[in-house]
């Protein structure tokens, strides 16, 4: 790893300051992906400044439907929290496989979306949610707020502080896994929610995650595993890696839509 | 150099290192616990997991100064006086080990299982609790029976206890 300076920030006022004071600098959220990149030597930033120390983006607030989970959230707090299970079982689960336990006990929901990495499964939860994300300057909607392969809209020093969405009448999660790095090689988050039906594809398309319209108009008409099975999935804009070709994705694409649907009731 | 001051196995411990410092690095050169291991420098094999702040972390993909403040134990602070630790114990009955480079990880990884969901792990929920542990012995078939009886034997610890 490359020499850097690290700062522990006690607010999000005194993180964005070390940040602009910082240019080379990166926030440090549970570090699950930075400091295995650091480590690598493929990132080399200036300055860390930790955000894992301030109380106030840490944890989940539940008021009526209205979920909020802070930015510093850890995966495994998310995938143990029995309010949140109570009214939207479909992230908890979600939460609960990313990486390992170890790595759910550091990594955060703040950090996974603000790295947005094609294959991480918070980025498809958000999407097929429809839930908004907020910054120490303003509101995102995950509609756009993912970019492209590890881009999101986020400034220059801007920061994720918390995401919110409103719980859905039903959702669910399917992922196939990479069963070396557990990092989904095709995840569909489905979900039906006052907005409409929303249908999130991970790990499989070229651009990062996206939603798929087709699955949407199916599940509108008749929310059923079996409502997928006459809906094309083009493999035009999807990865071909050493696990898979985009051909094997498009049908993993299919498969997991469809188990999603089923485990979402 | 920064100055880390941690509280490990209970007692509280400082040093000097540089911010890029590992957790484990500093655990095992500058505290001079080697008993939490480094097996594959990638944040894969979970040799060296630790708790920090009663949690399983991987100490190879964490920072000394990020640490800073926390309360860490590791392989060393679980045996009491002289007497090994429920899930040691079982390690060593059921023959958990081959070569013993995972262990430690392995072990720290069992403490903080049972910690979490102890009493009612079955063969399926340990397995899944060992993803992120490898053993290059492929000796996982006792590893999980190690931890079930170390969970029974724990869980009857409670209930007498109770």
């Amino acid at each position: 790893m490359y020499a850097t300076s690290y700062h522990r920030a006690s607010s999000v006022e005194d993180a964005v300051k070390l940040k602009s004071a910082n240019e080379e600098g990166k926030y440090l959220s549970g570090g699950m992906t930075l400091i295995s990149t650091m480590k690598q030597r493929l990132a080399a930033p200036s300055d860390l400044i930790d955000l894992r120390h301030i109380p106030a983006i840490r944890g989940i607030r539940i008021e009526g439907r209205k979920v909020t989970i802070g930015a510093a959230t850890p995966h495994a707090d998310v995938a143990a929290s029995r309010e949140l299970a109570a009214i939207c079982p479909a992230i908890c689960k979600l939460a609960g496989h990313i990486g390992d336990p170890h790595v759910r006990h550091m990594g955060t929901i703040g950090g996974s979306i603000a790295n947005n990495d094609p294959a991480a499964d918070y980025p498809a939860g958000l999407l097929g949610l429809g839930a908004t994300i907020v910054t120490d300057r303003r509101s995102i909607s995950a509609d756009d707020f993912f970019t492209g392969l590890f881009e999101t809209a986020l400034e220059e020093g801007e920061m994720v502080t918390s995401v919110t969405f409103e719980a859905p009448e039903k959702a669910g999660y399917a992922k196939f896994n990479n069963p070396a790095s557990r990092f989904a090689m095709t995840g569909v988050f489905v979900a039906s929610t006052a907005g409409g039906v929303r249908a999130a594809v991970t790990g499989a398309g070229s651009s990062g995650v996206f939603r798929h319209p087709g699955f949407e108009q199916a599940l509108a008409s008749n929310w059923s595993p079996d409502a997928l099975n006459n809906v094309a999935v083009d493999p035009s804009n999807l990865m071909s890696d050493l696990h898979a070709n985009a051909e094997y994705r498009a049908n993993l694409v299919k498969v997991m839509a469809k188990r999603a649907v089923a485990s979402a009731g | 150099m920064t100055k880390v001051t941690l509280t490990v196995n209970g007692r509280t411990m400082s040093g000097e290192c540089e911010d890029r410092t590992l957790l484990v690095h500093f655990i095992r050169e500058k505290l001079g616990l080697t008993g939490t291991h480094v097996g594959c420098d990638t944040t894969q094999c979970g040799a060296c997991v630790i708790h920090m702040d009663g949690h399983s972390v991987k100490s190879c993909s964490i920072l000394a100064v990020q640490a800073s403040g926390s309360t860490i134990t590791t392989i060393e602070g679980l045996a009491g006086q002289g007497e090994l630790h429920p899930v040691q114990a079982a390690f060593k009955e059921h023959h958990g080990l081959q070569c013993g480079f995972c262990t430690p990880g392995m072990v720290m990884t069992a403490v903080d299982l049972i910690g979490r969901e102890g009493g009612k792990l079955t063969e399926e929920t340990v397995r899944a609790g060992l993803e992120g542990n490898i053993c290059r012995c492929t000796g996982y078939h006792n590893i999980v029976k190690a931890i079930l009886a170390a969970d029974a034997e724990m869980a009857g610890g409670r209930q007498a206890a109770e």
